[in-house]
């Protein structure tokens, strides 16, 4: 099958996908978009997010098939012209970053929660970010950084 | 304080973050080997000891696109002297549910996938033997403990004492099998160029790897690479060399390209080592003022059939108290299992939550603040080894801790507030770890213009050393950060050991101050103080622990006070509220060593309420062998969490005067949830984890 699809504003063709490819399997292995992680592929931990229509799904949960015609967005879609975007400064800058592996995941989630809720009560945090496991950093820092970059946002 | 802590100390963004939060860091998987990559994948044992009586891999084999399928008849053979689960597709004979009996390698890990399913494996098995028990006729005491420690420790006459003890206690805590689940999966990808090996690994320290490489393919160390820059996490699991370095390497050399095996998340909980569990009977006498007169820690955990791993499970009872009469002991039962392995703080974590657990129920019984009690037994030296100590601050870490905490005036009674539905209770517990440092190698070199190249061979595994590691080079060169390129994660770099132990700063740091102050001397002798045009490099060495080491007992202490609320309705336990208050030497990152000191408390937790292996006993596997069903702390799990330190600076520990962070957050935290967790109901959980069925069982029993 052809997976013809836009990923971060371009347009990406691949051949001779199998019909049992996951969407975060075409993204890695075949578009050269490692950003993702794969660290259960069911569903789990939700390193694998990414915008689909602007929807956050695991990625790993999505057939390929199913993001034909569609646009995706990944964590190497969010900085602007090499610019990180304010949730990417403020996961670093807040020390919410530690192995990393399942930052991408989250920074996709937290930059949704942003775009829907540009000022979010710690509930509304906790929730949005629900479907993401970090075995390293506790969370706490996370969570600061999702504060910090609500409050960046809201400053003109 | 020393006069190098400029940069130590200080909150520096981590370096490798802006890469990390763009998704371009590239952990193992992610590495460009320059050529197309075949993948592998794994067909495991459905039995737990046995002999193969069948496999067939022929219809695998004619599957299009694959390219090679491994069994114990082809596969290549490895040099002897491989310990544990290494010599993979060695023998017919399986020791434990999970093994590699067959690997296939393909173009695709799709491909490599379907084929495993394709083959056919048949065994003459034996039933499981997986069962842990104190009354198992075949326990043994081992030759000794992980990192050395003496498997017994008998001072005095504990019986007597016991016996004769005004007020006492006698309980028995068990903790589950824990599998470490890194977000990462292990990874490792293979390329050779005649009789080079290149590995891209996900470990925790590429010189660890090596040498069962070397020994595995008969090579040259010089013949074998480890890169290993970023990593998703290890905790223990990462350590050591397992099947998954073998079978790359092995496949890779069959095909003639680059494989890559990335283990499933599945697969994490039988081929990378876990926790072994503990049953753990705690017996403490006392005086009616609280003043230990006895102790005794009886240690029962289980090892592998295929290799011994001896958990130091009571260590921390040999340090944290004082008692005239003492004792610690430790027996294995050798069962059916995958091999066990460290994780996180082994020893202390399953060993502080028995004997924290054992001191409130003490308190209790004498009707005293827990606090007190702990500080009414503060030992001047070390109670066993009978030294004096470098630093310790344990008091201190109480009284700093309850003041934070709130914690004067709190009612002892158990079982008395509630808000709500919710029954509300407060906990407290030490924590412990020992300060170590270990050899490790360096080499610096300064160009013209006064740019410094660090080199050595530590390993960030997301604790925060590629920033930390920078900050010390620094300092000890007397520049700023940009003007430091630090290289770690590369066995090609002058040798180091892993991260593990809160060792990596206290051995990966002190080498790189000594080195430095080498460099800096030949610049002020030989150079008037000036790098020289064509450059200089020095290459130094740490030669192990300190000097001191002999003559001091070196630790890093702690105190966690914890607020629990159960649901009396449903029996749901939440944790709103953590105060922790470290004596970890000096904090070389405040940014990153919070971040450390939080995730370890946080696992701490996760241990209490959510984390165990569950083992069938009949067909011998862990049937919670996913994310799905092995639970950890999400974040809606952990609440407001205060982190902080008191101003210590071990200078007998090493001349940064740290004491090494990674483990002492999750010590006795497990046991500080659990006493808050009595406090709330009145109901002792003495099994982890405090799930909410456990509720319903106590309360049926009370
Ligand atoms: S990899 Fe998709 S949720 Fe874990
Ligand atoms: S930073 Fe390692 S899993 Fe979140």
């Amino acid at each position: 099958m052809r997976i013809t699809t836009t990923v971060n504003g371009t347009e990406h063709e691949v051949d001779d996908v199998w019909a049992g490819e996951s969407l975060l399997y075409v993204l890695r292995e075949r578009m050269g978009l490692p950003g993702s992680k794969n660290a259960c592929e069911q569903g789990e931990c939700g390193s694998c997010t990414v915008y689909l229509d602007g929807e956050p799904v695991c990625a790993c949960l999505v057939a390929a098939g199913q993001a034909i015609g569609r646009e995706v967005t990944t964590v190497e879609g969010l900085a602007t012209e090499g610019e990180l975007h304010p949730v990417q400064e403020a996961f670093v800058e807040a020390g919410a970053v530690q192995c990393g592996f399942c930052t991408p995941g989250l920074l996709v989630a937290a930059h949704d929660l942003l775009e829907r809720v540009p000022d979010p009560s710690d509930l509304e945090i906790r929730e949005a970010l629900a479907g993401n496991l970090c075995r390293c950093t506790g969370y706490e820092k996370i969570l600061d950084a999702v504060r910090l970059a609500a409050a960046r946002q809201a400053r003109p | 304080m020393t006069t190098m802590d400029r940069l130590v100390g200080a909150g520096v963004d981590r370096i490798d973050g802006p890469a990390k939060v763009r998704g371009t860091a590239p952990y193992a998987y992610e590495q460009d080997p320059g050529e197309p990559i075949a993948h592998l994948a794994v067909v495991q044992s459905t039995v737990n000891r046995g002999r193969i009586s069948r496999l067939d891999p022929s219809r695998a084999e004619a599957l299009p696109g694959v390219l090679a399928v491994l069994t114990p008849a082809n596969a290549p053979r490895l040099g002897k002297g491989l310990a544990s689960d290494l010599p993979v597709l060695q023998s017919l004979d399986v020791h434990y549910q999970g093994q590699v009996v067959a690997a296939v390698v393909a173009e695709t890990s799709e491909i490599a996938k379907a084929a495993v399913g394709a083959i056919a494996v048949g065994y003459d098995a034996e039933p499981p033997d997986v069962a842990l028990s104190p009354d198992r006729e075949d326990l043994y005491a081992p030759e000794k403990l992980m990192a050395g420690f003496a498997t017994d420790s008998i001072i005095g006459d504990v019986d007597g004492a016991l016996a004769a003890a005004v007020v006492s206690i006698d309980a028995t805590y068990e903790t589950p099998t824990q599998h470490h689940n890194p977000i990462e999966m292990h990874t490792s990808m293979a390329r050779w160029d005649g009789d080079s090996l290149t590995l891209w690994d996900a470990d925790q320290g590429p010189h660890n790897i090596v040498n069962d490489l070397v020994t595995g393919f008969g090579l040259d160390a010089g013949q074998v690479r480890v890169i290993s820059p970023y990593v998703g996490g290890a905790f223990g699991s990462k350590a050591f060399t397992h099947p998954n370095q073998m079978l790359a390497a092995m496949a890779a050399r069959v095909v003639g390209r680059t494989v890559v095996y990335e283990l499933t998340r599945q697969q994490m909980f039988s081929l990378v080592g876990h926790r072994t569990p503990t049953i753990q009977r705690l017996r403490l006498g006392a005086d009616p003022e609280g003043r230990l007169t006895a102790i005794s820690h009886e240690v029962v955990e289980h090892t592998a059939r295929i290799a011994e791993f001896a958990e130091q499970t009571a260590t921390p009872t040999r340090v944290l108290y004082a008692a005239p009469h003492r004792r610690t002991t430790h027996r294995l039962a050798r069962l059916d299992v995958p091999p066990p392995t460290i994780m996180r703080a082994p020893g202390e974590t399953p060993g502080m939550f028995a004997l924290e657990s054992a001191m409130d129920e003490l308190a209790v019984v004498l009707g005293l603040d827990p606090v007190e009690l702990r500080i009414r037994n503060e030992p001047e030296r070390d109670p066993e080894r009978d030294l004096p100590w470098s630093t310790r601050n344990l008091v201190e870490c109480l009284r700093t801790g309850a003041e934070r905490f709130g914690w004067a005036g709190r009612d002892l009674r158990p079982g008395v507030r509630t808000e709500g539905r919710w029954l509300v209770g407060t906990g407290v517990a030490s924590a412990t770890y020992p300060t170590r440092r270990r050899k490790a190698q360096c080499r610096i070199s300064v160009d013209g213009a006064g740019r410094y190249v660090v080199e050595i061979d530590g390993s960030d595994i997301g604790t925060g050393a590629w920033t930390a590691l920078t900050q010390i080079a620094a300092d000890a060169l007397g520049t700023d950060m940009a003007s430091v390129e630090l290289r770690i994660g590369d066995s090609r770099l002058p040798f180091a050991g892993g991260a593990g132990g809160s060792t990596g700063l206290a051995s990966w740091g002190t080498a790189i101050v000594f080195t430095a102050r080498d460099l800096r001397k030949q610049l002020d002798e030989q150079h008037g103080g000036q790098p020289p045009a064509g450059g200089l490099s020095v290459d130094g060495e740490l030669p192990g622990e300190s000097p001191h080491a002999k003559t001091h007992s070196m630790h890093a202490y702690g105190a966690h006070f914890v607020e629990v609320r159960v649901d009396r309705d449903s029996g749901e336990v939440r944790v709103p509220r953590a105060t922790s208050v470290y004596d970890a030497g000096t904090i070389v990152n405040a940014k990153t060593a919070r971040s450390q000191l939080l995730g370890g408390f946080s696992m701490g937790v996760s241990m209490a309420l959510h984390e165990g292996s569950v083992t069938d006993e009949r067909y011998g596997h862990y049937v919670n062998h996913d994310l799905a069903e092995y639970h950890v702390a999400t974040n809606a799990d952990i609440g407001e969490i205060d982190i902080s330190w008191l101003d210590v600076d071990d200078q007998l520990a090493n001349p940064i005067g740290l004491k090494g962070i990674g483990e002492i957050g999750i010590t006795g935290a497990a046991a500080a949830v659990a006493n808050a967790y009595w406090h709330a109901t009145r109901l002792r959980i003495r099994d982890l984890p405090i799930t909410p069925d456990k509720y319903f069982r106590e309360l049926g029993e009370s």
